[in-house]
């Protein structure tokens, strides 16, 4: 184990300042502010090879130096709207380990020239709003946030705000709007946030975890920092572990361990004497893998899963056994998305709810094959036709699962016409 | 000054301070929270008084709040029991844990107990997948999450806000 990110269970009452201090806590901020120009501190980011943990693996030094500099003031805004069915893991490091948590989220205000930066929580996570609030407080208390930092002319403020449950919102230009006060919809883009973002300005939006890992690389520099990982996916990275598994929780380890290690080695294997069917990496968002030798075997960095049919994402990996068919798997994704689309676009809006009535009917046993071959259908129309990755997202665990399970669904399909349907599926 | 505006001048000044001034519109969410606080729901007038305070339309108001999960426009329980039944929840139980739940108190999903405490609902993810099954409470005091939960532990939960209401 190498927690860098979760060194709280490593450090007893890590969440207090003077722990995080005496840990060498905000030692790389006042460095930083005293000793080193904003884009240095974007060089360093850069060199160390870190990559967006939201998801997209987006290099985060490049998204930092594409902030326009001919238009202030600029922001940051953090994505704390962890929403993704599997993924739990910026909650607990916001949690236990907040102060490298904001300490992270102030140097990357500092290397973009923002004064002020938003934490964006999803509404669920209404007590550790609380928290932050109170640790935002004691750092202005501290000097450590306010006016005038460390005698530089420097300025920084911190403020929370709560969603109010819309996975949607995790999208970043969404995020953007539902903050501004309006409805969590996807903007179309170009232009992007670093250019136009929050009230229409340049804003760096980066998730949590990609932030945590900042004050470690100020510290001990961008080499140490690729000492964990492969070349092209460095660091480590928070794999949160759920499903028919052992022991869920969250588990950091170098970028580029094994689905077998996590699974088996950290998680435990699988209970109740049943073997694994079926690897979802990215949450309800991803494919599904067939738990074969060789995807066990493959490497979880942002190059190899795609070898093996899906996208590491936010690393929520969901293990599923050989007890679950997989009709009613895509039934509980199309609900969740169903449910989540924001109706923006028509292809995602429709799509979903159609999708939705097929799940229904296949799991219940009332559909032919044909449907299935509809549902499939479906999916292909919606996938790459919206603004946002939702509608994307929607059809992986559909498609992936019609293509790569396929006697599951044989098995729930009616070989004459369906007698009587009674599928009610209500409108979002 | 409206109603609501009286009553939480404080509260309310502080949240706009958040924002730059001609941005009021982003204090429309923590706004709804203040309203919905006292009664579990924002009411027709207080649409029209966050509208009010913010300088935006009624419409606007209940646009966002039609929108978003954790606002309501209606009175239900006091206490809104919300089951996460989403896939990874799902793999652990939790359709059976919910479906226990409202055996227990004679509900169906969406349902409330007839004593008016206790809505049932049955959520999407609440980043708690590893503890599941999971619920979180929605009621004046917040949310507040239940972790690895039984139908027993949840029920003597219940048990304990209704001791609470008696006294």
């Amino acid at each position: 184990m190498n927690d860098i990110l979760l060194r709280h269970r490593q450090i007893p009452n890590l969440d207090q300042l003077p722990i995080y201090r005496q840990n060498g806590g905000f030692e790389a901020f006042k460095r930083a502010l005293t000793s080193m120009q904003p884009d240095e501190v974007t060089d360093l980011v850069k060199a160390s090879g870190l990559r967006g943990r939201g998801g997209a693996g987006f290099p985060t030094g490049m998204k930092w130096s594409f902030i326009d500099k001919n238009v202030f003031p600029h922001y940051v805004v953090v994505n704390a709207d962890e929403s993704e069915p599997g993924t739990f893991k910026d909650r607990e490091i916001m949690e236990s380990n907040p102060f490298q948590f904001l300490e992270g989220v102030m140097l990357c205000a500092y290397a973009v020239r923002a004064n002020e930066a938003y934490i964006y929580l999803r509404g669920e996570f209404w007590q550790l709003a609380a928290e932050l609030d109170k640790h935002i407080e004691y750092l202005e208390r501290e000097g450590l946030l306010g006016e005038k930092l460390f005698g530089t002319d420097y300025s920084l403020r911190l403020y929370t705000h709560l969603g109010a449950g819309a996975y949607i919102c995790g999208e970043e230009t969404a995020l953007l709007e539902s903050l501004e006060g309006k409805l969590g919809q996807p903007r179309l883009r170009p232009p992007f946030p670093p250019s136009f973002g929050l009230y229409g300005k340049p804003t760096i939006v980066n998730n949590v975890e990609t932030l945590a890992n900042v004050p470690m690389i100020l510290e001990k520099g961008a080499d140490w920092f690729r000492g964990f990982g492969t070349e092209k996916s460095p660091g480590t990275k928070v794999f949160s572990l759920s499903g028919n598994v052992a022991k869920p929780g969250n588990y950091e380890l170098p970028l580029g361990t094994t689905f077998r290690e996590l699974i088996f080695e950290h998680g435990g294997g699988i209970p109740n004497g049943r073997s694994i069917k079926a690897i979802m990496p990215a949450g309800a968002s991803s494919s599904l893998i067939v738990a074969d030798e060789k995807a066990l075997d493959t490497p979880m960095d942002y190059e190899s899963v795609p070898s093996v049919g899906a996208m590491l994402g936010s690393a929520s990996v969901i293990v599923v056994d050989d007890s679950v068919n997989m009709a009613w798997l895509i039934n509980k994704t199309m609900h969740f998305f169903q449910h989540e689309s924001c109706g923006k676009c028509t292809p995602c809006r429709e799509g979903t709810f159609w999708m939705r009535h097929l799940t229904e009917r296949i799991e219940h046993g009332q559909a032919r094959w044909e449907d299935v071959e509809l549902l499939n259908e479906v999916a292909s129309n919606v996938k790459g036709k919206c603004l946002c990755a939702l509608g994307d997202f929607s059809t992986e665990a559909v498609m992936s699962s019609i293509q790569r399970f396929r006697h599951d669904f044989e098995i729930k399909v009616l070989s004459e016409a369906p007698v009587s349907v009674d599928i009610k599926v209500s409108n979002p | 000054m409206n109603p609501l505006q009286e009553r939480y001048s404080e509260e309310i000044a502080q949240v706009l301070s958040k924002y730059p001034a001609d941005q009021k519109r982003s204090a429309v969410m923590p706004l709804l929270y203040i309203a919905q606080r006292e009664h579990g729901y924002v009411s027709r007038e207080q649409f029209a008084q966050i509208a009010e305070i913010l300088e935006i339309s009624a419409t606007d108001v209940a646009e966002i709040l039609g929108f978003y999960t954790l606002y309501h426009d209606k009175p239900e329980g006091k206490y809104r029991l919300q089951v996460c039944n989403d896939l990874p929840c799902a793999l652990r139980g939790a359709d059976q844990f919910l479906e226990g739940v409202c055996d227990h108190l004679g509900v169906k999903p969406g349902g409330t107990t007839q004593d008016g405490l206790v809505t049932v609902e049955a959520v999407m993810c609440l980043a708690a997948c590893h503890r599941a099954p999971m619920f979180q409470v929605q009621s004046s005091e917040g949310i507040a999450y239940h972790e690895d939960q039984t139908v027993e532990s949840a029920a003597r939960l219940v048990d304990n806000w209704r001791a609470r209401e008696g006294e």
